[in-house]
């Protein structure tokens, strides 16, 4: 109940701080299951994207976190585990192969998941080479979409090392799902992805230079 | 709460009234007549201006009621909207966290507390002199030297556009005129109506002449919609409004029709200017906040560049 309306307040305050504005360009903002790939320039990057989509659709996305950033301290972790319900992991870490991966067991339950394949925070110019997580998380759930989304302006918001958010009018271009083809390899997936993520910059109201 | 409607703005009140009832009368007969075709996206888009014209005067009135606390704040917030449409058509870099966050932070709150308490020399150096010098260190600190003079200058024009020229507004309250708002400084707000009426009519009568009669392009690379007919059409029943309204200045007809055509003068040019901003950044618009007009900046393009001069010049004239 109280993670709801902390939901809500979130959300609504996001939106209205940042002037967010959502653009669909290549999909509509259904209530179907969706693995949604951005581009990574700051921690505020998730809450964004996640404050951006429909009250339903939102109840069922759950952003992927660094746990070092979120796991720290009682309102980030309560924030991130109780009211965004992030699936917190631990980067350049490996995991234990015999357990579960969060991210696959959380698609198996029927949610959407938030990904930023870039691994690490970029400087908001290009975009680095994608991991291929998000390859595999695809393959083995094919009725989950994958949808590119780029982020504008979030860098400047609250850019890497920032403490304070400066007012800053950030948007999300949602693009159209990309499928892995047949016989398409790990690598040319992850280009085509990258592609169609960078092709949405492109259309932004003003690129990024 | 301060409440204060001076008698002579009554007329001013009700003849707007009347105009936007007349206006969205128009609009909604125009939208009946033209449902298809090119036209109709124009009758759309001027009935999505009358409408937001309808809050903004409504806006208007009730904040320049409430007096100098609720003036104060009202300009600051649209400052601050000003400044973050500003800011973000920008490329910017990192670096220039810091200057952005004491632009919004300090510079801005600053800025409407000298003229909240009306200390008029600093109210008029804080932003030319210690902004402009302070915001560039912000940036060199961070030490990335990469089109530095240009992201410098960048911020400093957001800032004394949208903080400095836009807090000329409110500050027409600190005017003291013998024989006008020495014994009640609260009408002083009627020269902060006055501006408001002038420049926005001229506005908005330069595009109704454009949109009717408008045929040789002014500036055809910087604004498209500025026409010769518009702009000479606009501008002179613009000055005529300056006169008509001349009673609730201190200014003799002649004075209010120099005065009205000095802020007209300067709101098309300031226009001017800003839309080669918008240009050079590749936009049509400053953002999407007031539907049918684009953004905060767009509205207030003209009173950015006349608010200043107007002041200055009344300041000088007409205070002791």
């Amino acid at each position: 109940m109280l993670e709801t309306t902390a939901a809500r307040v979130i959300a609504r305050s996001t939106k209205l701080f940042t002037g967010g504005t959502a653009h669909w360009k290549g999909c509509r903002p259904e209530n179907r299951q969706r693995i949604f790939v951005a581009n990574h320039t700051s921690h505020l990057d998730f809450v964004l994207l996640w404050a951006m989509l429909p009250a339903e659709v939102r109840r069922r996305t759950r952003p992927v976190a660094a746990a070092d950033y979120w796991d720290r301290g009682v309102v980030r972790r309560y924030l991130a585990r109780r009211v965004f319900r992030a699936i917190l992991v631990r980067r350049g870490g490996t995991r234990d192969p015999r357990e579960p991966d969060p991210m696959l067991e959380a698609l198996q339950h029927g949610d959407s998941l938030i990904l930023f394949p870039e691994g690490t925070r970029g400087d908001g110019g290009q975009l680095l080479a994608f991991k291929s997580g998000v390859f595999h998380l695809a393959a083995a759930r094919p009725e989950a979409e994958v949808i590119p989304v780029w982020l504008n302006n979030l860098h400047r918001a609250m850019p890497k090392g920032a403490f304070l958010i400066a007012p800053m009018i950030c948007s999300a271009n949602f693009g159209e799902p990309v499928g892995i083809a047949a016989n398409e390899s790990k690598q040319q997936f992850l280009a085509r992805l990258q592609d169609a993520v960078l092709d949405l910059a492109r259309v932004a109201p003003r690129a990024e230079k | 709460m301060n409440v204060y409607l001076d008698p002579e703005v009554r007329p001013l009140l009700t003849g707007l009234g009347a105009t936007l009832t007349t206006a969205s009368g128009v609009g909604f007969a125009l939208h009946t007549r033209y449902r298809e075709g090119s036209t109709a996206a124009v009758i759309a888009n001027l009935n999505a201006r009358i409408r937001a014209w309808w809050v903004m005067i409504a806006v208007f009135a009730v904040v320049t009621i409430a007096g100098r606390p609720a003036m104060v704040i009202a300009y600051a917030a649209v400052s601050f909207f000003a400044l973050r449409e500003f800011v973000s058509l920008l490329p910017g870099r990192i670096a220039d966290h810091d200057a952005l966050l004491a632009s919004f932070f300090i510079a801005l709150p600053a800025q409407y507390y000298l003229v909240a308490t009306g200390w008029y020399g600093l109210f008029c150096v804080l932003l030319p002199v210690y902004g402009f010098l302070i915001l560039p260190i912000l940036s060199a600190l961070r030490a990335d030297s990469q089109n530095f003079l240009a992201r410098a200058a960048e911020t400093q024009w957001g800032v004394m556009i949208c903080i400095y020229c836009v807090s000329h507004v409110p500050a027409l309250l600190m005017l003291r005129i013998s024989g006008f708002s020495d014994v009640d400084p609260r009408r002083a707000g009627l020269l902060v109506v006055y501006l408001v009426t002038v420049v926005q009519a001229s506005d908005v009568l330069q595009y109704i002449w454009g949109k009717l009669l408008g045929r040789h392009k002014i500036a055809p690379d910087l604004s498209p919609s500025k026409t010769v007919e518009g702009f000479v059409g606009g501008a002179a029943s613009a000055i005529v409004l300056g006169v008509v309204l001349a009673p609730i200045t201190p200014f003799t007809r002649n004075q209010a029709a120099a005065m009205s055509a000095v802020i007209v003068l300067m709101g098309f040019l300031g226009g001017l200017v800003m839309s080669a901003i918008k240009r050079d950044l590749g936009v049509k618009d400053w953002g999407h906040s007031i539907s049918g007009h684009g953004g905060m900046l767009d509205r207030l393009d003209s009173i950015c560049f006349s608010a200043p001069i107007f002041f200055h010049i009344t300041r000088y004239f007409f205070t002791p």
